[in-house]
């Protein structure tokens, strides 16, 4: 098992900007251009065309067969653009990548899912589309229904599937393919715990018999669990290449010195973003001391400020865990009686926890702010904080508690 | 359970994966046959969904050529009294909208096939042009139906088909050479730039009247009948017309101009779209 499986050798991805963002142009903004473009020929040298942007530059990598590899990075750092060269679904711009074995790409979930075909249908659709033989399909076909445990479903159109039980056929069916080389893309947050629980024994399975996985995901602890060795990407090149617990090691280091630095200034915000209004600086705080370092189960504050005023901002923050797991998610849109949106425009947003029920430990606050019903802006760890011992609900925290959270609480015991 | 990869199983090939230029994609027929199950999946999926929840079904493969041949026969039989060659207008007209009608519905699909499975196309490789093909592939279906119900109706005219209709294989080939080759090179260009979207349903209404679709060629004056033959759909229409009614000659000048033009078509239709593939997952 020593074999190459994947042999990258300075692959480089441009896109250029503005083409990609607008996503198409008009057969006249063309046109015009190419009646331009006899009259300007002089100037195009010092115009350069558009801005490009290199989401990989010069990036090599040998991934033996057997090795099970996760791709780690903040947004943007060209993770998926990696994957999807490596899947064929686009070309590098410069470079090349040996792939030795057939390719099974799982970028997202249920892609190619027909709504008017039943799950039957779908199922060989869906097989075909993932790269399996029909024959394959065929001898598969009851592993994949009980897998996604949905026998009676099969003659069901999937547009009345609900998106669960889409998302566990869609699952299902990936999962049971048979490639020498599988490219995963943050796939396994989908459907209930119970069957997270059991699409991470599948890809563990998957791991275990021999198969070179390369994986992606913002979940270090699925990451930490499955792979055994991790390549860290930093705006499209190889930062760190390194067993997987040092690779999650320097991950972390590099998101905290991300966080530290002027929120304005970082460049891996969400690709999804507006941006007509960034998020300038995040902190949480409580009743007195330094940002970012709160007492467990005193009232807390987490304040964002953002550049400009936009009507009805919303904000949701999530609060995750050293190994990167999501605790709490706190999102304005989410209505309660409680909250306030004041009388005159402005930039901060708050948001007030009465008592915080976090253990003592290093947590980081991913911020998404969203108006005019579009993401605004989005940052993953704007902030780190450190949780001190404290008491939670009158009772005393140990330092040393298991788990993130505690719930205020009582007990009745007998004599 | 996952089985371990079998020791004895071929060694896999290694594929390079690095920038491409010239013709290297739709016209490597080894990877075409590496994907011919989804080719397969991708058709059956575009003839299973086409009528799914409607109420009339595959009859609109009937109804949509029949409706066409009623209003013709009124306005152009009846009330401009366009000339039918000496046949019955209904037939006349049937027998042109029957192909017609195969090819305007592939090229209004086929030409949009790869901006509505973008979901696709931006998440997973396959060999683009299956897309396009599929639902021309899904378009036979309704040809044949078609096909069918016109040689009723010539039967119930007390007309019987001539050894001509052995030829409609070959008009078939031209028809399809020809949406094949344009629906590729228009997808394409959607995926680029929308405009496709509106030039061809108009495209489609200006290709039916420079077709004779509601006239006979025989109207147009020498030598524009033969230079019209460049269109592929003369020498389709009007080589159905011969071939399903069994009357008047051959008109073999038109279907061999139509067949060279559409293998022109064709080839630089492929072309086009062997050039631009590998940007689809980029723009898309």
């Amino acid at each position: 098992m020593s074999e190459i499986a994947i042999e990258a050798h300075e692959l480089g991805k441009r896109y250029t900007l503005g083409v990609r963002g607008r996503g198409y142009g008009t057969l006249r903004e063309s046109l015009v251009e190419a009646a331009k473009r006899p009259f300007d020929r002089g100037r195009r040298e010092r115009q350069p065309k558009g801005d490009q942007l290199w989401a990989l530059k010069d990036l090599s990598l040998t991934i033996r067969s057997g090795e099970v590899v996760g791709l780690i990075g903040h947004n943007g750092a060209g993770k998926s653009t990696l994957l999807k060269i490596l899947s064929r679904i686009t070309e590098p711009s410069a470079g090349y990548a040996d792939v030795t074995g057939r390719v099974g790409s799982l970028l997202e979930v249920g892609t190619g899912f027909h709504p008017e075909l039943t799950g039957r249908e779908n199922i060989f659709l869906n097989g075909a589309i993932l790269g399996m033989r029909r024959a394959e399909i065929q001898a598969r076909f009851d592993e994949i229904v009980e897998f996604a445990e949905m026998e009676r479903f099969l003659e069901t159109p999937v547009k009345r599937y609900s998106s669960g039980m889409s998302v566990r056929l869609a699952f299902a069916v990936a999962a049971h393919l048979e490639p020498e080389i599988l490219l995963v893309d943050e796939v396994l947050a989908v459907g209930d715990a119970a069957f997270q629980r059991k699409s991470l024994g599948k890809m563990n399975e998957v791991a275990k018999a021999g198969r070179t996985v390369v994986f992606v995901s913002h979940n270090l602890a699925i990451i930490q669990a499955l792979c055994s060795r991790g390549v860290l990407l930093e705006r499209g090149r190889v930062k760190a290449d390194a067993p997987i617990n040092e690779a999650i090691d320097r991950y972390l280091r590099t998101l905290e010195s991300a966080a530290s630095e002027d929120l304005l200034q970082r460049s891996d915000r969400d690709n999804r973003a507006y941006d007509e209004t960034l998020v300038r600086h995040l902190e949480i705080r409580d009743a007195g001391g330094t940002p970012n370092v709160v007492v467990a189960g005193r009232p807390a504050a987490i304040v964002v400020d953002v550049t400009e005023h936009l009507p009805s901002m919303e904000c949701q923050l999530t609060i995750v865990n050293s190994l990167g797991q999501p605790i709490a998610t706190l999102d304005s849109e989410m209505l309660a009686p409680v909250d306030v949106r004041g009388p005159e425009p402005g930039t901060r947003l708050e948001c007030r926890i009465e008592s915080l029920p976090l253990l003592p430990g290093r947590y980081r606050i991913d911020v998404i702010v969203k108006a005019k019903r579009h993401i605004q802006d989005g940052l993953q760890a704007a902030a780190f904080f450190d949780v001190e011992p404290g008491m939670i609900g009158e009772r005393p925290i140990a330092a040393e508690a298991d788990g993130d959270v505690s719930l205020p609480h009582s007990w009745r015991l007998p004599a | 359970m996952l089985r371990p990869i079998e020791p004895t199983s071929p060694p896999p090939e290694t594929i390079r994966l690095q920038p491409t230029s010239g013709f290297s994609r739709v016209l490597a027929p080894k990877e075409l046959w590496r994907y011919r199950d989804l080719a397969g999946q991708i058709a059956l999926r575009d003839i299973t969904v086409r009528y799914r929840q409607t109420a009339l079904g595959g009859a609109w493969a009937v109804l949509q050529p029949i409706g066409f041949m009623v209003v013709f026969s009124l306005i152009f039989g009846n009330v401009a009294g366009i000339a039918s060659n000496g046949l019955p207008y209904p037939l006349f007209s049937l027998a042109a909208l029957v192909p017609w009608t195969f090819f305007s519905n592939a090229l209004l699909l086929g030409s949009d096939s790869l901006v509505s499975n973008s979901a696709l196309v931006s998440k997973i490789y396959f060999p683009r042009i299956f897309m396009p093909a599929g639902v021309i592939v899904a378009g036979f279906v309704d040809l044949a139906i078609s096909l069918a119900i016109l040689l009723v109706i010539v039967l119930a005219w007390g007309y019987a088909p001539s050894p001509a209709i052995l030829a409609l294989p070959l008009l078939l080939a031209i028809a399809t050479a020809a949406v094949l080759g344009t629906a590729a090179a228009l997808s394409a260009i959607n995926v680029r730039y929308r405009d496709v979207r509106y030039v061809v349903p108009f495209g489609i209404q200006m290709w039916l009247f420079v077709s004779p679709v509601v006239y006979p060629s025989s109207q147009i004056s020498e030598p524009w009948r033969t230079l019209s033959a460049v269109n592929p759909m003369v020498g389709v229409v009007e080589g159905f017309r011969w071939a399903t009614l069994g009357t008047g000659a051959a008109p073999w000048d038109l279907i061999g101009i139509s067949a060279a033009a559409a293998a022109a078509i064709l080839l630089a239709g492929l072309a086009y779209f062997d050039r631009v593939e590998r940007a689809f997952a980029d723009f898309v």
